[in-house]
């Protein structure tokens, strides 16, 4: 079972190691500053809440490329971490009456344990056998979530307070909140560049284009897999955390495996192991849903044909198609 | 007289009969899912979306052609191959060299817009599809009433895995099958027509959905949701048997529904889970699955 | 500038003037499900009604000018919030519509209150509404889970179906459900022999219903919703329940899933409902030009109770000559409700709509007289017994 060909367009070949790496950092700097700065001005063209959603959603998607992109693990059950977290944030500051940011973190914390215990298990099988079992897996925490009493069933947990920054700063208005979300995106996002550009992350993609290689090195892949595993579903955690506080609510939607497909599906059309894909991945099939609302039935098989037409003809998604004309990892 | 945890034999042995028969669906759900993959290497998520288009296209035949149940149960699963072909031909066929879980996820968009479409058709609430005259009523067995459709339910999935084993195991075709299975490349050498193989062997693992939804149709609500969750248990119902052998996701098919309905008996809470703990049991102590080689 | 001029000026600016102050300009937002499971008890169903509603109200002719969008929540609480807050913030909406899905329906009545607009819910029946979480903004008008087990709980017991078994869907609603109804049933004189939960979503039910028929109830409640309750109904067609004398209550149970089950599978089961096409003259009449609309499909009540609730408010902002939330909503509940489709009714302070409720029978297919003929009418809930009696423990408006 080879995974050479997911996002296989991560290198630019040809050039001296040292000239690529100064031009690479180069321009992702100023990446990173076109990003910062539309995070800043965006909130006064678009609507904050949507663009809330947006920004939980692209750290939902950068948590799966990690494992995805990187790692060459597709999980399809990574709405357990992200709804999960959700819940336990949501309940955390509804009923123990934690602060945002704390509540936050149990969320992550949860997502960080549960992560653990179902990485263990599925990155016992590989490829298909993975994205199955975690699919397995997360329908389990669908049927726990439904069925608990904290959860609310199908009510889900609602009116949950957005609460004060630090006990201080009030988040009520829409605007103040989005800055805390885009800082929440911004170091989680960092944190994932950072994570691909270590040795760490140099070894994941040695395991993924050629795992029996990599354990011949000496690498014990196991534990890598491992770390990427909880690492991803600790950030979805985050992301799914952030949006209980974002929409004051938490529900069965997020904890559904429709949630693991949309996530895989804004991956797909941004670019797997793409830096940036992600997030215009999420972009693009957040306004969809938004924009496409009044069209009702028709949003999951539009949905559907991005899919296929992705599949089919796309594979590298948007950004892997860019980098591939800028010849530059994007 | 002796009881089970307060659980009489009567309703014991009615329970495990009600476990069969759900197993049933699981065993031809998975032996199709078995097949599939293992010539094509992909899982198929679509699956449960071609079991649901079987039962519609039953209820179709039935309401603008007026043609019954047991003519359906033969035309309906050939429609769904038919279409299962066409998928094959235009989408799966120009992905066999690139990663295969480009393949699971390219059926996971065909299931979306298989699903919506019908949806967007029929809505949500379902169709009416009445039991064939000939199988009305029921029997007392003495511990349960047993309807006779239920009865015909295990007796035709039965024989449809059967059938299914034997063509694999014991005929040619079966033998190219399982050459091919082994090193198409191999296989391809011997002027054996292997695309022609892998298109037929995808049609028939739909086709084989498609018959599945055509028995769900009379005692499940025909509606273009009912594949969707099921499909997922029909995967931890492979994830356990493993996908070395046919027998052995037949055998675990039927295994796994007499497990669920001893479940709804003694603790029926956990009746949706229960699959799913086992799963993971199963990947503990033998991470291949029950009947799986190896990795 | 001749004075004839100055003065036909001067009338042609007042005139246009007290026009504008005259047309109020209203917008409501039909808001529900057009793609997923309450797709076709709700859905684009709701649009038309609220269409009826204001052509048959003369809006124009009074100088209301009424606006109507809609939307699809996909029953996912945030896409619902997030529709919501748009269409409050940017879009100008007054009125939200319908919301079935119960987790939709809090989270759009707690942003309604926020916003200071108006929500007028007919499809979700969670109790909530107008208990815990109830809001000045908020009228719960059609239904809701304890009106229809009340209905059918007590109604079935004094028609003699005094012992009862539970069929539970085992998450927080189905629990709901059973509670409330085996209090009634109880209350009323019956006994609650047994319950079993099943898991939702269900699909097979044989086990379940086996488990029920050997608890030899008269009456077995299904505590559950959509397409379990549609399952279990069939499946006990198939194990011969009905025949062996037992009765199905259904405790959730919309026409359209009727019309989805066919009378061969469905007759004989007991529901309760707030409203049947085929009452009077007046919803029969109501009725066809709904289907005239609506592809022949007969209304649900909840596609009534959106035309009655979006006809009270329209005249609502009649009477009050604005649309101030505050306004309309104290006149609507000062003043008592009337149409064709729900008769008399009045608005509660805890927003909970109340009306009269009726007990239905389907119909085996013989006495049927053709599609959408299901219903037997076998009793009238009065409105003053049909609801959850005012709680101010629940609810903190009440005084």
């Amino acid at each position: 079972m080879t995974t050479q060909d997911i996002a296989a367009s991560g290198t630019a070949a040809g050039e001296p190691i040292d000239t690529v790496a100064r031009g690479n950092s180069r321009l992702y700097g100023a990446l990173f500053i076109a990003l910062i700065v539309g995070l800043l001005i965006a909130p006064h063209l678009l609507y904050p809440v949507f663009l809330m959603k947006v920004l939980c959603f692209a750290l939902f998607a950068a948590a799966l490329n990690l494992l995805l992109g990187y790692g060459g693990l597709l999980s399809f059950g990574h709405a357990a971490y992200f709804g999960f977290a959700s819940y336990v944030s949501a309940h955390a500051a509804k009923v123990w009456g934690l602060t945002p940011e704390l509540a936050i973190l149990a969320g992550t914390a949860t997502a960080v344990v549960l992560g653990l215990i179902f990485g263990a298990l599925a990155i016992r099988r590989q490829g298909i056998y993975f994205a199955m079992i975690t699919l397995a897996l997360a329908q389990l925490i669908y049927f726990v979530s439904l069925q608990s009493a904290f959860t609310g069933g199908e009510d889900g947990i609602q009116g949950v307070p957005r609460g004060n920054l630090f006990g201080v700063i009030p988040l009520t208005d829409d605007r103040t909140l989005y800055y805390v979300v885009a800082a929440i995106f911004l170091f989680g996002f960092l944190l994932i560049f950072r994570i691909i550009h270590s040795p760490f992350g140099q070894v994941l993609r040695a395991i993924r284009d050629n795992e029996p290689r990599a354990i011949s090195l000496g690498y014990r892949t196991t534990q890598y897999k491992l770390a990427v595993f909880v690492l991803s579903a600790g950030l979805a955690g985050l992301a799914g955390g952030t949006k209980a506080i974002v929409f004051q609510l938490a529900s069965l939607t997020d904890v559904h495996w429709t949630m693991s497909g949309e996530v895989v599906l804004m991956t797909l059309v941004g670019g797997m192991g793409t830096i940036f894909g992600p997030i215009v991945g999420s972009v693009i099939v957040v306004s969809m849903q938004n924009y496409l609302a009044s069209f009702g039935a028709w949003v999951p098989i539009i949905q559907g044909i991005v899919f296929v037409v992705c599949v089919m003809l796309f594979r590298e998604g948007i950004i892997g198609v860019l980098s591939r004309w800028v010849k530059r990892p994007l | 007289m002796f009881e089970l945890l307060g659980v009489s034999p009567q309703v014991l042995f009615g329970q495990l009969l009600l476990g069969l028969i759900n197993g049933s669906f699981y065993a031809v759900l998975s032996l199709g899912l078995a097949i599939i993959f293992g010539l094509l290497n992909i899982i198929n998520f679509a699956h449960g979306a071609q079991y649901m288009m079987g039962a519609f296209v039953a209820w179709m035949l039935l309401q603008y052609a007026g043609v019954g149940y047991w003519w359906s149960l033969l035309i309906a699963p050939l429609v769904v191959g038919a279409t299962g072909i066409v998928i094959e031909r235009l989408f799966l066929s120009r992905l066999q060299n690139v990663d295969h879980l480009y393949g699971l996820l390219l059926t996971f968009g065909l299931a979306l817009i298989i699903q919506g479409v019908f949806r967007n058709e029929y809505g949500v609430s379902g169709l009416p599809y009445g039991i064939p005259r000939e199988l009305a009523g029921g029997n007392n067995l003495g511990f349960m009433f047993l309807p006779n459709y239920r009865a015909w339910v295990v007796v035709a999935a039965l024989a449809v895995c059967i059938v299914t084993w034997l063509v694999i195991e014991r005929t040619r075709l079966g033998a190219y099958l399982r050459a091919a299975t082994e090193n198409a490349t191999l296989v391809g050498a011997f002027g054996i027509n292997v695309p022609m193989l892998v298109t037929l062997t995808y049609g028939f693992g739909v086709a084989l959905a498609g018959f599945a939804g055509v028995l769900a149709a009379p005692i499940y609500a025909v509606n273009p949701n009912m594949g969707a969750d099921l499909i997922i248990v029909v995967f931890a119902v492979v994830v356990i048997g493993g996908m070395g052998s046919i027998l052995g996701s037949i055998v675990t098919g039927f295994a796994l529904g007499i497990v669920e309905g001893l479940t709804k008996v003694f603790y029926p809470e956990a009746s949706s889970t229960v699959i799913f703990v086992i799963m993971i049991l199963v990947l503990l102590v033998k991470p291949a699955g029950l009947f799986g080689r190896a990795a | 500038m001749g004075i004839k001029t100055w003065l036909l000026a001067t009338t042609f600016i007042v005139g246009a003037f007290s026009a504008a102050q005259a047309q109020i300009p209203v917008k409501l937002g039909v808001l529900n499900d057009r793609s997923g499971v309450y797709a076709d008890l709700s859905g684009e169903g709701s649009v038309i009604a609220a269409r009826l509603a204001a052509e048959d109200f003369k809006a124009a002719e009074k100088g209301i000018n009424v606006d109507i969008i809609s939307a699809d929540h996909q029953n996912k609480p945030d896409v619902g919030s997030n529709i919501a807050r748009q269409w409050y913030d940017r879009d100008g909406v007054d009125v939200i519509l319908d919301v079935p899905t119960s987790s939709v329906a809090l989270a759009v009545s707690q942003i309604t209150r926020e916003k200071n607009k108006v929500l007028i819910a007919s499809g979700p029946g969670a109790t909530e509404l107008t208990g815990k979480q109830c809001s000045p903004n908020t009228i719960h008008w059609t239904y809701d889970t304890y009106s229809l087990g009340k209905g059918t709980g007590s109604a079935v017991v004094a028609q003699g179906g005094d012992t009862w078994y539970f069929l539970t869907a085992d998450y927080a609603f189905g629990h709901a459900l059973e509670r409330d109804t085996a209090e009634v049933v109880k209350n009323a004189g019956g006994k609650v022999l047994g319950q079993v939960k099943h898991p939702f979503p269900g699909g097979d039910f044989s086990s379940f219903l086996l488990q029920a028929q050997a608890s030899n109830a008269k009456v077995i409640g299904l505590a559950n919703a959509g397409g379990d309750t549609i399952n279990a109904i069939k499946q006990a067609s198939e194990f011969g329940i009905v025949a062996g004398g037992q009765t199905l209550a259904g405790l959730l149970v919309f026409l359209s899933e009727v019309h989805a089950l066919g009378l061969e599978a469905a007759q004989g089961l007991v529901l309760t409902e707030a409203f049947y096409w085929d009452q009077n003259d007046g919803t029969r009449e109501w009725s066809e030009r709904f289907a005239a609309q609506h592809g022949g499909k007969k209304p649900t009540m909840v596609h009534a109770g959106v035309y009655s609730g979006t006809l009270h408010y329209l005249k609502g902002v009649e009477a009050t000559k604005s649309k101030d939330p505050e306004k309309v909503l104290q006149w609507m509940r000062d003043n008592p409700s009337e149409d064709p489709l729900f008769g008399k009714g009045e608005v509660r302070v805890d927003g909970r709509h109340v009306h009269d409720m009726y007990l239905f029978k389907v119909k085996a297919p013989g006495d049927s007289k053709g599609p959408w003929d299901y219903y037997e009418q076998l009793a009238v809930i009065p409105a003053a017994d049909a609801f959850r009696p005012l709680d101010g423990e629940a609810c903190n408006l009440v005084k």
